[in-house]
């Protein structure tokens, strides 16, 4: 078992949670991820470490409402538990991986969208944390969605915050901020962007006509997390990776975007009716005309 | 009585069964067993032991039941098994200690299986449980894996006075035989939870949620969490696909994704959490057990299901029974068969699967004929759901992150087969990891073997 020590709602759906894990928050490195399970009947909920604190043995989690099992577990509170939690699982970020000199030498640029803030954040303390100050974008449907901007603005070098509605900060879409920039005249040579599916393929496609370098952490359906089921499965230039072991970060440009949305989907269907039972408990009776 | 005909053991009909998850074989009672083991005629140079790969002393069981000594039966079988209930029920005995009973000779071979399952389950009823050691030695033993490789090992182990701990990359402990075998064939809470408990009652402590690779190494274990010798009884768990066009199409699974979502997620169960694909028509691809067990769990979801398979039925490499089960059940089986591409709309599902018709040609190295494409003769099957069960091979997960561990081309690690010695000092392997894809008894009888290797190194230390 394992104690949520902090529970905070950073916005509406949004919740950030510290968790002990002491193997866990031993071993990770920035751009791992874990798999949780709420209670004993609980989903295998995938999520990355968005922090981590090797004296107190904790893990950060960030997570967002979207299903049945996010909804549930948005309900635990500080001092109960989470029956599951492995990981670190995937690679390491590269550039945690890279020789320090060779990561300084680089202008990197940061796009995270919505959610994505969560896992951008510790990859940009750990480059603050060695010398390092890299370009931070990040986007938000609206001003009541953006979350830990105070929290980047103390390790970015640039932060710039724009609002799909034009809420806060500038306005548009993250890829109408990179333009901005680099009509400004802002070299990068490597950008990492973190987000919705879709955001990530329309950085990607602008950034390949840019011809700047792009990561992006992929968020596949997954079972095992081991490499064991292939449910994860994306290709990426042209090749079929299991995004777990493979992964989560692959070359932006190299993605199938499309068949990696496309599979996604895959339990829409089932998913949107264990979300009417959890909302309608007892009066749900199958009348949306979906069900058997 | 006829002694030349087994006692038939009671099933779930057919028709009925196929509509639900419960176990399907359902078992011998006390009389039954105690007639089927008459008909065992005790022979002194027994031929059956020498086709159980645990060596259990089958007439020396046999004979306890014939007495009507279940107890006596129980920990004779416990001297060689520690997970009795489950191989009476999913060991290939036509090919193992049933294969080789003098019996078979003339009329039906002796239901080895039938009545070590028989005695396991009465065991069981009756709270008896094996004895655990008297004393520890004070030596810590790592066994990394819960599946039936590591379960034997770390039982054993136990029972020799070392203080072992099972490491699961999971949230469960059982390996294949809680995510990969049904509920149908081998009931979980029922049958497979308790054997763990058994394990668990002689001292051995399992730690779920490790992925030894990633949560620590093998390295960190030994020197800094102070294990004396490590054993690696990791599975082969990485699923094959055929590299066939528009294999992620939506509605494409492996059958461990597709197992592992019904069984260790309950999904089977409609209150589960757990998504599952409910197709109205199936083909699951392969021929072996998991292919088995995967048809048959998309029939009791509701599907029509085809087994698609490039050889003929004589080359199956299910057990026997599974086919018969299976075919009982309304699976239909298209043989010399094999995919070629997968169809899908233009949202990317599947729609069919193009398939061509083989014939079989010359052996291969396998000994099997080779089958060969009948030149014209592809045609499409309409489905929504196609299940690929192809295989399975060991996860590089460890030995990637292991200095000094070797493992031959098919990423296997490389083991001795009388001692589970691998090429690191203190590190033992044995069961699927080493072979690739085998039985659960291979796999208890490497367990076997490596408790006692670890033994004997750390008694010489
Ligand atoms: C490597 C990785 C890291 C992730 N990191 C984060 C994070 O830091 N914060 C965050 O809010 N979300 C993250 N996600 C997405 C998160 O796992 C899903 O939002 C969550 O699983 C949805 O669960 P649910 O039961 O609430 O939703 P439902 O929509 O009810 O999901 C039902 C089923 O679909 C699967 N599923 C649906 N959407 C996704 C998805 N996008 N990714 C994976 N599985 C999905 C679930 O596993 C479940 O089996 C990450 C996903 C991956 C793969
Ligand atoms: C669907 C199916 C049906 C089958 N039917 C039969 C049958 O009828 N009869 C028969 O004899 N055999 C059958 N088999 C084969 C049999 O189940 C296996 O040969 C046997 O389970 C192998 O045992 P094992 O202990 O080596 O590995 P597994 O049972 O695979 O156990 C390995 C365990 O190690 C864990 N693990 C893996 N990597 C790590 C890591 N890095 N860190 C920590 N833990 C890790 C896994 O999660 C797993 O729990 C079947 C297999 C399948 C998949
Ligand atoms: S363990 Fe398997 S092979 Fe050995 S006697 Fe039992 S059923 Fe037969
Ligand atoms: S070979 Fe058959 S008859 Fe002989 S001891 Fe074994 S089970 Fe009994
Ligand atoms: S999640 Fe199962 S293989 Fe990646």
């Amino acid at each position: 078992m394992y104690k949520i020590v902090k529970k905070q709602e950073l916005t509406t759906n949004i919740y950030l949670m510290e968790v002990e894990a002491k193997r866990v928050a031993k071993t990770c490195e920035p751009g791992q991820f874990v798999i949780v399970r709420m209670d004993s009947e609980g989903e295998r909920i995938p999520l990355t470490i968005c922090d981590y604190n090797r004296e107190k043995g904790t893990i950060t989690i960030v997570f967002q409402t979207v299903g049945a099992g996010t909804k549930m577990m948005a309900q635990l509170e500080e001092g109960e538990y989470f029956h599951d939690f492995v990981g670190p699982l995937g690679r390491p970020s590269e550039l945690v991986e890279q020789p320090l000199e060779e990561v300084k030498s680089k202008k990197i640029l940061f796009v995270a969208g919505g959610v994505g803030a969560a896992p951008v954040y510790p990859q940009v303390k750990w480059l603050h944390e060695h010398g390092i100050a890299a370009d931070v974008i990040v986007g938000s449907k609206t001003k009541d969605l953006l979350i830990l901007e105070k929290e980047m603005e103390s390790v970015a070098g640039n932060l710039y915050v724009t609002t799909d509605d034009g809420s806060y900060g500038r306005s548009g879409m993250v890829t109408q901020t990179i333009k901005d920039l680099v009509a400004e005249g802002k070299k990068y040579d490597l950008c990492i962007a973190i987000g919705p599916m879709i955001m990530m393929k329309f950085v990607c496609l602008l950034t390949k006509e840019l011809e700047i370098p792009t990561v992006v952490s992929l968020n596949p359906i997954m079972v095992d997390g081991t490499g064991m089921c292939g449910a994860c499965r994306v290709t990426v230039g042209g090749k079929v990776k299991f995004a777990c072991v493979d992964g989560p970060e692959f070359d932006g440009h190299e993605v199938n975007f499309d068949e990696a949305m496309r599979r996604q989907q895959i339990y829409k269907t089932a998913e949107g009716r264990a979300m009417l039972a959890l909302e309608e408990g007892e009066t749900h009776h199958g009348g949306c005309g979906n069900c058997q | 009585m006829d002694v030349l005909k087994r006692i038939p053991v009671r099933e779930q009909d057919a028709k009925e069964r196929a509509t639900n998850f419960k176990e399907v074989c359902l078992g011998y009672n006390k009389e039954e067993a105690m007639e089927e083991a008459s008909r065992c005629i005790n022979c002194k140079n027994a031929q059956c032991v020498k086709g159980c790969p645990v060596a259990i002393q089958i007439p020396q069981f046999i004979e306890q039941v014939k007495n009507g000594n279940i107890e006596e039966a129980y920990r004779i079988i416990s001297e060689s098994s520690a997970l009795p209930a489950v191989c009476g029920r999913v060991c290939p005995q036509e090919s193992q200690c049933e294969g080789k009973c003098i019996r078979g000779f003339k009329g039906d071979p002796i239901s080895i299986g039938k009545l070590e399952r028989f005695v396991a389950d009465w065991a069981r009823e009756n709270g008896i449980k094996p004895t655990p050691a008297a004393q520890k030695n004070g030596k810590k033993v790592a066994v990394i894996g819960s599946g039936p490789a590591g379960l034997t090992c770390a039982g054993d182990l136990a029972k020799m006075g070392y203080d072992v701990t099972i490491f699961e990359a999971l949230h469960e402990a059982g390996g294949v035989l809680v995510y990969g075998i049904p509920e149908f064939r081998l009931p979980k809470s029922g049958v497979v939870a308790k054997e763990i408990e058994n394990v668990k009652s002689l001292g051995v402590h399992i730690e779920t949620n490790v992925v030894v690779g990633k949560s620590v190494t093998i390295d960190q274990l030994m020197d800094e969490e102070g294990f004396h010798a490590v054993f690696i009884g990791s599975g082969a768990g990485l699923p094959k696909f055929m590299g066939i066009p528009g294999e992620n199409a939506n509605g494409v699974f492996s059958a461990n994704e597709y197992l592992t979502r019904s069984n260790l997620m309950k999904a089977f169960d409609p209150d589960s959490r757990t998504p599952i694909m409910h197709g109205k028509k199936v083909a699951v691809v392969g021929g072996g057990n998991v292919a088995m067990d995967a048809a048959r769990t998309a029939l009791r979801l509701g599907a029509e299901v085809h087994i698609v398979y490039r050889r003929s039925e004589e080359e199956l490499p299910a057990r026997v029974e599974e086919v018969h089960h299976a075919k009982e059940e309304g699976i239909i089986f298209d043989l010399l068969t094999n995919p070629i591409e997968i169809l899908s709309d233009d949202k990317g599902w599947v729609t069919g699967m193009k398939c061509i018709h083989m014939e079989l040609g010359e052996p291969d190295e396998s000994g099997r004929r080779r089958p060969v494409e009948v030149p014209g003769s592809e045609f499409v099957m309409e489905l929504d759901t196609v299940i690929m069960s192809l295989g399975t091979s060991p996860n590089p997960l460890i030995s990637s992150t292991t200095k000094g561990l070797d493992t031959n081309k098919w990423k296997c690690i490389i083991a001795d087969e009388n001692n589970g010695k691998t090429t690191k000092e203190g590190v033992y392997a044995g069961g699927d990891a080493v072979t690739g894809a085998a039985t659960v008894i291979l796999a208890m009888g490497a367990g076997k073997a490596a408790a006692k290797g670890i033994d004997e190194y750390l008694s010489a230390k």
